[in-house]
């Protein structure tokens, strides 16, 4: 457990890109949990209209225990309000501030400052494999275009856990489902990256839930989704998808299960033409 | 088809049969899957909009939570032309931080009559429009001591003249129903609580609302209220990812800022009593518990215990915070926190905490208008004029939603309107006291309809 300090954060100087300008020590350093002093982030900036993106380097002071969003959100109140980062929970519940921190794929608000190497600025970038907003934020309409099209009603339809049966005149335990819709899988995909009409990790998995748990619904048309050129066998077994996702839900071992089941009903077919 | 043929996004109603989703297609067809799913968003209906005074009045609409967001779509129902602005990405101020606690009004009854009975006439009235949207777990409040014993009779009452339904567990019979609880409860009151998303049914809103025309425009932040003499005309605003500033005219200025709106207000030279009170909050590993486990005492802090997904979110402590931006995380509240929740559910003292931060709520430093105290009609309590405030801190606010209408002021400000406090679980009514207010202003005579909308999917948000 690590709550950060009460203390109201100290004054810190931020620095452009060209030159580094040292922030000021603070006279009144807290005894007990000292701030961590000068953490230099490098952060990925780029305008609508701009052709590509530029780095910025900012030097602050945050607290113990702050988070990589926390540093964001402190950049942009006290030393670049035109930041653009995108953010919502705090809790890693609703995977909106995903971006890629030192080269990989994460939720900003559930990585902690400390757990990053320090002989380094923090380099923050968005998603790949997304388009681009401005800044660090993404637009998230191709993820859940593709979300969509594996039969997203269907999914949340099965969302109830079959372990946890509600006693008499509960309605529903609902919400076990673990994907939160973030996006890290598509952004890691090594496919993606190269095939902008692959379905990606996060449909992928989204179609072998509903597959695992049909409840009452008809499979044909998620199976038929599935078997398509762009679909479960585009995908080469990187697994980068797994790595990443901040939720458990393991897009790749989904994967496996449903190209099972895409094998089967194939096979079913093609017996049942003959 | 109808949204209301549409499962909901974790729609327990009957699902559609699947090619309603995904229509079939030819064999062969070139189209990947993906744009095959863009085109079946864009031809999911919205509920018709009426029809619109030609040209219909414009109003814009300052914050992106869940009241703006709500505002945003009971105005574009009634036909009116509605820009909203928001100066980060949509609910990302207060709205997206909160336990995700559909309120029965229960928490509320002893304490603030009519916050409980907006309460559980919201929460019966969101599980009709946003379906799917909520784990219909119910709540419990649990007593633990003689003085939440002796609270009983004074909770039951409250909640029955309120009309919140309870049901009394025996010891035994709680535990049957959740497991995680203290075993050394001595009973409990089934009540009609939920968990939901706290950013994903204000989504449902904006989607809906975008969908019947309204513009909705995140990392827009607005810099000034442009005024002719002392009536507003617009704003001039600050669009982030473009990196530009431009102005934007309206009928009508709406400030739904949240814990911001005093810092808004004064953008026109307007005074507004909401005072940002934020809470903290922390999140721990594991579902240690399926339903919404509250204390059964007067509301007081770290006594609200409930699952999200796979964690579990416990909360909160209140205080009075100058700037709505700088909110600490205060240790004290934390170990607070997981003490307290502790006591209801012990397993929350041994699971990792993998998050701590805190929320502002908007709450309005205004007495209570005596309207309100004999439980008048929502519209007449929430539009009262407003008495001096008084000064006052944390849980003793009323929490009630209320609605300005700043031509009334001492000072008047013509073509702009406040509307500031209540819950995540009142947007709707919030949303319903300002559009009431809106159309009054501007001489038209709209009825509400959210009431019977039954909202898009949030996924349709996201939709091209």
């Amino acid at each position: 457990m690590s709550p950060r300090d009460a203390r109201p954060e100290e004054p810190a100087a931020a620095v452009g890109s060209v030159e580094v300008v040292q922030s000021v020590e603070p006279e009144t350093a807290a005894p007990a949990a000292p701030a961590r002093p000068g953490t230099h982030f490098h952060i990925s900036r780029r305008k609508q209209g701009d052709p590509k993106p530029h780095f910025q380097n900012f030097e602050i002071e945050v607290e113990p225990g702050a988070t990589v969003l926390d540093a964001l959100l402190q950049i942009r109140r006290r030393h670049d309000p035109s930041l653009v980062v995108r953010h919502s929970c705090m809790h890693a519940a609703c995977g909106t501030c995903g971006v890629r921190i030192n080269g990989r794929e994460a939720l900003a608000c559930d990585t902690k400052l400390a757990t990053l190497p320090t002989h380094k600025p923090i380099k923050v970038e968005p998603l790949a494999n997304q388009r681009p907003v401005a800044d660090l934020a993404t637009d998230m309409v191709d993820f859940y275009a593709r979300l969509d099209a594996a039969a997203m009603p269907l999914l949340r339809a099965s969302e109830t856990a079959g372990g946890a049966t509600p006693p008499e005149n509960i309605k529903a335990f609902a919400r076990f489902e673990n994907c939160i819709e973030c996006g890290l899988c598509l952004s890691a995909c090594p496919i993606a990256r190269t095939n902008h009409d692959y379905i990606g990790p996060a449909a992928l998995a989204a179609a072998a839930r509903v597959v695992e748990e049909p409840r009452r619904h008809d499979l044909g048309p998620v199976l038929a989704l599935a078997a398509e050129p762009d679909s479960a066998w585009r995908c080469r077994d990187a697994i980068e998808c797994t790595a990443v996702c901040p939720s458990s839900v393991d897009p790749a071992r989904a994967l496996l299960t449903l190209r099972r089941h895409v094998a089967a009903n194939g096979a079913r077919r093609f017996l049942a033409r003959r | 088809m109808t949204t209301n043929d549409r499962p909901g996004d974790g729609g327990r109603p009957e699902p559609a049969p699947t090619e309603k989703v995904r229509p079939p297609r030819p064999k062969r067809a070139r189209s990947s899957a993906v744009a095959r799913s863009v085109a079946a968003a864009a031809s999911i209906a919205a509920p018709e909009p009426v029809a619109p005074p030609a040209p219909a009045p414009h109003v814009l609409i300052i914050g992106g939570g869940g009241t703006g967001g709500a505002l945003a779509h009971d105005l574009a129902l009634r036909g009116l032309r509605v820009t909203l602005v928001e100066r980060g990405e949509v609910t990302s101020g207060s709205t997206g931080k909160h336990h995700g606690l559909l309120h029965s009004g229960a928490r509320y009854a002893t304490t603030d009559r009519a916050a409980a009975i907006d309460c559980i006439t919201e929460n019966k009235i969101l599980r009709r429009i946003c379906p799917g949207s909520f784990e219909e777990n119910d709540g419990l409040f649990v007593a633990l001591t003689d003085e939440d014993v002796e609270f009983e009779k004074q909770f039951v009452e409250a909640c029955w003249l309120c009309a919140v339904p309870t049901k009394r567990l025996g010891r035994e019979a709680a535990l049957r129903m959740e497991p995680g609880l203290n075993p050394n409860l001595r009973f409990a009151y089934q009540v009609p609580d939920a968990t939901m998303d706290a950013m994903r049914v204000p989504l449902r809103f904006m989607a809906t609302a975008r969908r019947n025309g309204a513009d909705i425009r995140p990392f827009t932040e607005v810099v000034a209220v442009t005024m002719t003499g002392r009536t507003v005309s617009g704003v001039r605003v600050r669009d982030h990812a473009a990196g530009r500033d431009y102005e934007i005219g309206a009928d009508i200025v709406v400030n739904a800022a949240g814990p911001w709106a005093a810092r808004v207000a004064s953008l026109a030279g307007v005074n507004v009593p909401v005072v940002a009170s934020p809470g903290v909050l922390v999140a721990v590993r594991g579902r240690h518990v399926n339903m919404v486990v509250n204390r059964l005492h007067a509301p007081g802090d770290g006594d609200i215990v409930l699952p999200q997904r796979l964690r579990t979110v416990v909360g909160t402590s209140s205080w009075i915070a100058d700037d709505p931006d700088e909110l600490a995380v205060r240790a004290a509240d934390v170990e607070l926190i997981v003490r307290e929740s502790a006591a209801l559910v012990p397993a929350v003292a041994r699971a990792e905490v993998t998050a701590t931060w805190s929320a502002a709520r908007p709450l309005v430093q205004a007495p209570v208008p005596a309207a309100r105290k004999r439980v008048a009609t929502r519209r007449e309590a929430a539009t009262a004029p407003a008495a001096p405030a008084p000064a006052g801190a944390g849980r003793g606010l009323a929490r009630d939603l209320r609605c300005f209408d700043h031509a009334t002021d001492a000072t008047p400000t013509e073509g702009f309107v406040t509307i500031a406090g209540g819950k995540a679980t009142t947007l709707r009514a919030m949303a319903e006291a300002a559009a009431d207010v809106v159309c009054s202003k501007l001489g038209l005579a709209l009825p509400c309809r959210t009431t019977d909308v039954v909202l898009l999917p949030h996924s349709a948000w996201y939709s091209a």
